[in-house]
């Protein structure tokens, strides 16, 4: 039976256990909450529709501001282009999400996932908290009106991009224009109360203390406990290439494995933890799974924000696959929503 | 069995190779793990030597072309190179103040064995403070034939010429059925062990290796740790072991797949916990990645290599490692892993505790 961990607790296991203790501990966590003998993972692609933002955030290499020569935005046909790829591939989601673009208002958005809804049987995962929240400001509505309006227009879950480290003193240095840690928590609980459900994730590795990745946990873990409404915890580390924090070396091999474990083991509300392939590499994935983590996250046609950040990894649906059966467990495709599909 | 295992490792006593074999076929990593870090921690605490190294390849024209290899080059080959003596030596004198040369490359179609004594002497006089760790078993056994000195004598010169410590390559798989269809050309593993026992009874240390991950099975790999165990016990004269991960880019042989994470550290652990009586068991991040091969410090290696600096024959079969790390780098790695850093030279005379 899980016992819940104090903050106090958290930490001390965090800061003192070996490695192989933290791996034990959420190991053991991990095949209670989910018995099956297998590890899943989704067909999907990120679909980036605009690198245009006004958020500036130091960490980030994939933005650029309104004006400059590389900036995009995706036309509707590029966009139903890249999800028709997609379906030929069996791919059941897309994980649609950008920068801070003034220019694109919540009547764009709701048009994009009309017309998705109308032409694909395809599940919208999209748009993050800071996402949200900038169309509400922008639009002068309540984020309760932007999640309903984008709910009844074709959102279906919405990922947990933007939390990064939510305490205010991480985002205060590192992204002081984005949602704060509470609006991020605001977004997600008015999401949740509304049906929508949603992954949470954490981008540890760039300034944040250890007592601030914990404080991150418990403060999901505290909404959850009130929702109910996260699926899915995804951490992984910052990745400092091309970003105003470039001096900062990337998390190693162990620290991943001590934040993932970590996660499993104060998360115990949360039923799902997804490895990161695309930022830790096949080989620490694939590990991952013995440290807490039961899926093996997604296998992203196409990337491109961490990419710009120097992430250089790559994996077929094949490969996927074949480190699942290597690591004792049967490989399944799931959905957005953790329903197990297919076994292979 | 697994409680067995478990009691023998324990107490320390030594596993057989059906308990070996049986290690390799469980997926209960962290099970794994914890026994390889029993045995490590009861040789080297909490300690992990690292060395400050730079490697030269002097040519990869080799007579061998073995199927593994994406490094070796035949004359009119675009990749081909041989280094002249000149610039060996104005790679001596680019380097810093570093413990070893780490040099290891072809058999040469024409070079005699005296251009590669005037290697090590060179290296030698150019920085007499590092040591050199030079010419696997397949080179030295290559000198003894072009020269028609004996095995003895061959060893004798090298010596004399500076040789301080043999590397562990050439090695491969020690199994006949596999060594003949992945590098029929090269010494058997008869020899390969002839040479290594001659070289510890001239007192000269050295390393063992086994590249794994290709078409060998889990016996072939017991098989390799059992012929190396016991030479061991004989000559005492190994100090590291060194699982190679196979790398499969531009490489002859039928096999298109890296090395899993779960296998690469399985490997070391089982290594670990077999080879009781190696000092060391090296994790070779190179080949294992430096994420892995960090990791590996929990699962039975205590020596994460060296600086290594311009690491060639891996890069030509795709690895996706830098090819060479910082001292610093090297001790954020191992410090991170919660382990203390130790510098060490060829010989682990420890140089400096971080």
């Amino acid at each position: 039976m899980v016992r819940r961990l104090s903050q106090e607790e958290a930490l001390e296991l965090f800061q003192k256990a070996t490695l192989l203790e933290l791996g034990e501990q959420a190991n053991a966590l991990r095949w209670e909450l989910n018995p099956k003998p297998v590890a899943s993972f989704v067909i999907d692609r990120n679909i980036n529709y605009t690198n245009i933002c006004v958020s500036g955030c130091a960490f980030c290499a994939f933005s650029r501001p309104p004006g400059h020569p590389e900036a995009y935005v995706l036309s509707y046909e590029q966009i139903f282009q890249k999800i028709e790829e997609l379906i030929q591939e069996a791919g059941t989601q897309i994980l649609i999400q950008g920068g801070l673009n003034p220019e694109l208002g919540l009547a764009w958005f709701e048009e994009l996932f009309r017309e998705i809804k109308k032409n694909y049987p395809i599940h919208i995962h999209g748009l993050s908290p800071p996402e949200i929240y900038f169309l509400a400001k922008q639009e002068g509505l309540s984020i309760r009106e932007v999640l309903i309006r984008l709910k009844s227009a074709g959102l279906d879950t919405i990922p947990g991009g933007g939390a990064e480290i939510l305490s205010e003193r991480v985002r205060n240095e590192l992204s002081p224009n984005k949602v704060s840690a509470n609006g991020w928590l605001t977004v997600m609980r008015e999401a949740h109360k509304l049906g929508i459900h949603a992954s949470a994730t954490m981008m540890f590795g760039s300034i944040e203390t250890d007592e601030e990745i914990i404080e991150h946990l418990l403060k999901i873990r505290e909404l959850q406990d009130q929702t109910n409404g996260f699926i899915a915890f995804i951490p992984w580390s910052f990745q400092p290439k091309n970003t105003k924090l470039s001096q900062i070396l990337p998390a190693d091999g162990v620290r991943y494995l001590r934040v993932l474990a970590i996660s499993r083991l104060v998360l115990d509300n949360v039923r799902n933890i997804q490895a990161s392939w695309v930022t830790q590499g096949a080989k620490i994935a694939e590990v991952a799974l013995f440290f807490g983590a039961n899926d093996f996250g997604s296998t992203m046609l196409e990337e491109n924000v961490v990419r710009s950040a120097g992430a250089e990894f790559r994996m077929s649906k094949e490969e996927i696959i074949r480190q699942i059966r290597d690591a004792g467990l049967k490989p399944v495709q799931r959905d957005a929503l953790y329903n197990l599909l297919r076994e292979f | 069995m697994r409680n067995q295992i478990e009691a023998k490792v324990k107490k320390g006593e030594r596993i057989n190779e059906k308990e070996a074999l049986f290690l390799f076929e469980q997926n209960d990593l962290l099970w794994l793990g914890r026994l390889a870090n029993l045995v490590k921690e009861r040789i080297s605490g909490n300690q992990v030597f690292f060395n400050i190294n730079r490697h030269i390849n002097p040519t990869n024209y080799c007579k061998n072309r073995c199927r593994f290899c994406a490094f070796s080059a035949s004359f009119g080959d675009k990749h081909g190179y041989q280094l002249s003596l000149d610039q060996i030596s104005e790679i001596a004198e680019q380097t810093g103040d570093i413990y070893e040369f780490h040099i290891v490359g072809g058999l040469h179609p024409q070079w005699d064995f005296d251009y590669y004594l005037q290697i090590l002497k060179l290296l030698k006089r150019k920085k007499p403070n590092a040591l050199l760790q030079a010419y696997t078993a397949v080179e030295i056994d290559h000198f003894s034939k072009i020269s028609g000195l004996s095995l003895e004598q061959t060893i004798a010169e090298l010596k004399s010429a500076g040789l301080n410590a043999v590397p562990g390559g050439g090695a491969e798989i020690f199994a006949e059925e596999v060594r003949e269809k992945i590098c029929p050309e090269k010494i058997s593993a008869q020899r390969w062990l002839y040479v290594h026992r001659a070289l510890h009874q001239a007192g000269l240390q050295s390393n063992a290796t086994m590249l794994y991950g290709h078409i060998e099975r889990y016996e072939h790999r017991v098989d390799h740790l059992k012929r190396l165990r016991e030479l061991q016990d004989e000559t005492k004269g190994f100090a590291s072991f060194i699982p190679l991960a196979f790398h499969p880019k531009n490489t002859r042989l039928e096999y298109p797949y890296y090395t899993t994470g779960l296998d690469d550290l399985k490997t070391i652990a089982v290594a670990r916990i077999y080879l009781d009586n190696f000092p060391h068991i090296k994790a070779f991040w190179i080949m294992l990645g430096e994420k892995l091969a960090q990791v590996s410090l929990w699962f039975g290696a205590d020596d994460f290599d060296g600086t290594v600096e311009e690491e060639k024959i891996t890069h030509m079969a795709g690895a996706l490692t830098p090819s060479g790390l910082t001292r610093a780098e090297l001790v954020a790695l191992i410090r991170s892993a919660g382990r203390e850093p130790v510098e060490r030279d060829t010989l682990y005379q420890v140089r400096r505790v971080w």
